[in-house]
């Protein structure tokens, strides 16, 4: 239909067109180079000994690759006054990270499923009180939450942490599942209730299995924002419970005598891994669980 | 034997907004009850009270002689045919089919054994691993059938379920609704807005409007003495004509007059002494108005009228007519000599006239 808008297409404006669109290639590819130039930088100064680095340019790439600065920062660089590398604190992040992201989707699935499907009196309220969660700044929280972490007796540990994380994650989850599951059709829930299942089997047989799409989205959010959490990190934790992120900072911040960027940039590469595998990972299933989901019916 | 299905007195409103008013319907043991109206009018509400999936504000409604006024969905031994159809997605045939007993927790075999035979009865055997994203409307409408038939429930419920179809299907699966009625026996609460359909399923009719039943009967009541205009007017296509008219009584009968733009006015006498006021509305079915020769019924008289339109529909030709300030419509065989703009001599058959009282609307013969 629209050959008939564009016919017959006259030579000049067509020349301008794809002037037009090489210049629009050109503007992105320069976006692209700058946006990827620090990861270019972290990766190669990973790779070069600390003296090349001193003598070196910031922009070359490496003359020798040496992956001993990988070594030193997954198990040996210094966080004041221990040498472990990232290595403890990486597995303390994934002990963090999993079960939260993890207990705070279902959370939010489950409220989302009420919210949506099992109208209440106040189901408005409780679902704005939700939203309004999302808004809350984290620093505000925090010193309410260490003195309910106290009196919980869990502060300073990892379920300590792991609590946090959650009770943060659920009013995003629930505000994401809940706009998925509003539009599922409620004679779907309906047609269960005369088929005689009840809440939790129609949950559980018809909703979940529906939600993957909505169940990616909540992993890659929340797995982002837990993983990249520094301030509850560095609040709630202590001596042997810290995440990743804060034990990059004090490998950055604590070294004595020569600073060894090579270290630290192998660090941080190592702390934005897991993050970048999730995006990589799950985006395939998100795409696909998103087609999946388009099927008519 | 107690009804199979008694509604008493059902009221429900949504806050303060009556939605349905002083329902009262009962059905026997074996019937078809469509509930028919426009949208709006609170039928899939009352089938929505009746699966339990609404609770009703006042009233009671006992099922199988049972009342199941607070009963679960679950427990009042019914199931439900749904106008999406509300397949579960993520499901194969077999396993939507079979979901409500596993939730009952009948055993593998049993499942098993029911499952073939529904699916046998439906011929729907060769879709049994397929999902409902792989079927087409009519296949989705069958698992539909099949999710309730396997359940063998005291009472089934149907919203609309075939408005999803396309007009061919659409008739086939109608007739395909009532033969499994006939053979199954089952007693059958249907919603729909298509007065056709209501017409050839039921054996029990109830025309609903802004949540009140105007008229409960049989399809042959409901066509042939509506209740009031406004069932006149749903029921049947083309509608009934409504024209106004003037009554007199006479010694032998009564007169009836009926205006014309072009000339004197019609007037028929009805032989019966019916006692009506002067002013009525006078209801005739297109098929009660013909030729004098194919109408050879003793009540029929025929008049001199200006044909308008002639619209040929294959078995029938309709011609379209200005009588009393209306547009009426006469089905005539498919031969007619009719021409626009040309008078024709028409015969109304009296018999089967109704008449309303044109302030209250309701049927005054």
């Amino acid at each position: 239909m629209t050959d008939f808008a564009i016919a017959p297409p006259r030579s000049q404006s067509r020349a301008v067109r794809i002037g037009l669109r090489w210049l629009l290639y050109v503007i992105l590819g320069l976006f692209a180079l700058y946006y990827l130039l620090p990861l270019f930088v972290m990766i190669t100064t990973s790779l070069k000994s600390l003296e090349e680095i001193r003598t070196g340019d910031l922009m070359a790439l490496p003359r020798e690759v040496t992956f001993d600065a990988w070594k030193t920062a997954w198990s040996g660089a210094c966080t004041g006054i221990q040498c472990d590398g990232v290595k403890p604190y990486f597995w303390n992040s994934v002990l963090i990270a999993v079960p939260a992201v993890l207990i705070s989707t279902l959370i939010g699935a489950m409220n989302g499923y009420v919210v949506a499907h099992w109208h209440f009196r106040g189901a408005n309220i409780f679902f704005a009180l939700m939203l309004f969660g999302c808004f809350i700044p984290f620093q505000v929280v925090l010193l309410p939450m260490a003195r309910v972490l106290g009196l919980m007796g869990i502060a300073g540990t990892i379920p300590g942490l792991i609590f946090v994380h959650v009770i943060y994650g659920i009013g995003f989850t629930t505000l994401f599942f809940r706009n998925y599951y509003v539009t599922i059709p409620s004679e779907l829930s309906k047609a269960a209730k005369v088929d005689g299942a009840g809440f939790l089997r129609i949950f559980w047989s018809i909703f979940l299995p529906l939600s993957l799409p909505i169940i990616v989205v909540s992993i890659i959010w929340q797995f982002t924002q837990i993983w990249n959490d520094f301030l509850f990190g560095v609040s709630f934790s202590q001596a042997g419970t810290q995440p990743i992120t804060v034990a990059l900072n004090n490998i950055v911040n604590s070294t004595t005598g020569v600073k060894e960027y090579n270290v630290d940039m192998a660090a941080a590469i190592i702390a934005a891994l897991p993050t970048l595998l999730v995006y990589i990972v799950a985006g395939k299933y998100f795409i696909r669980g998103l087609t999946a989901g388009s099927v008519k019916g | 034997m107690a009804p199979i299905l008694d509604i008493k007195n059902l009221y429900k409103n949504y806050g303060a907004v009556e939605i349905l008013k002083d329902i009262n319907v009962s059905i026997e043991q074996g019937e078809f009850l469509v509930l028919v109206g426009p949208s709006g009018c609170g039928k899939s509400t009352l089938l929505n009270c009746i699966a339990g999936l609404e609770p009703i504000t006042r009233g009671e409604l006992h099922i199988g002689g049972r009342n199941m006024t607070d009963v679960s969905p679950k427990n009042r031994d019914i199931a439900m045919v749904f106008q999406s159809y509300a397949l579960y997605p993520t499901m194969t045939v077999a396993k939507n089919i079979t979901f409500g007993m596993k939730v009952r927790g009948v055993d593998q075999a049993t499942q098993q054994e029911k499952l073939q035979q529904v699916a046998r009865q439906l011929q729907i055997e060769q879709l049994l691993n397929r999902r409902p994203g792989q079927l087409s409307g009519g296949q989705r409408q069958r698992v539909a059938m099949g999710r309730a038939l396997v359940r063998d429930p005291k009472l089934f419920l149907f919203d609309e379920p075939l408005s999803n179809l396309d007009a061919k299907l659409r008739v086939e699966m109608r007739t395909e609704i009532k033969e499994l009625h006939q053979r199954l026996g089952a007693s059958m609460v249907y919603v729909t807005h298509d007065q056709i359909e209501a017409m050839t399923l039921a054996t029990k009719i109830v025309v609903m409007k802004g949540g009140v039943i105007q008229q409960i009967g049989s399809p042959a009541e409901i066509y042939n003495r509506p209740a009031n205009l406004f069932v006149a007017d749903f029921m049947g296509n083309p509608a009934m004509n409504l024209i106004p008219a003037k009554t007199r009584a006479n010694g032998v009968g009564t007169k009836i007059e009926i205006a014309r733009k072009d000339g004197a006015p019609i007037v028929l006498t009805d032989t019966q002494n019916r006692n009506l006021p002067e002013d009525v509305i006078l209801g005739v079915r297109p098929e009660d108005i013909g030729e004098p020769d194919h109408r050879a019924s003793q009540t029929a008289q025929a008049a001199e009228c200006m044909v308008d339109i002639v619209e040929p529909a294959g078995a029938d030709t309709f011609v379209v007519m200005q009588l009393g300030g209306k547009h009426v419509t006469a089905r005539l065989h498919s031969e007619t000599s009719a021409q626009p703009g040309k008078r024709q001599q028409l015969a109304f058959d009296l018999g089967k006239v109704s008449y309303f009282a044109p302030d209250t609307g309701q049927r005054l013969n």
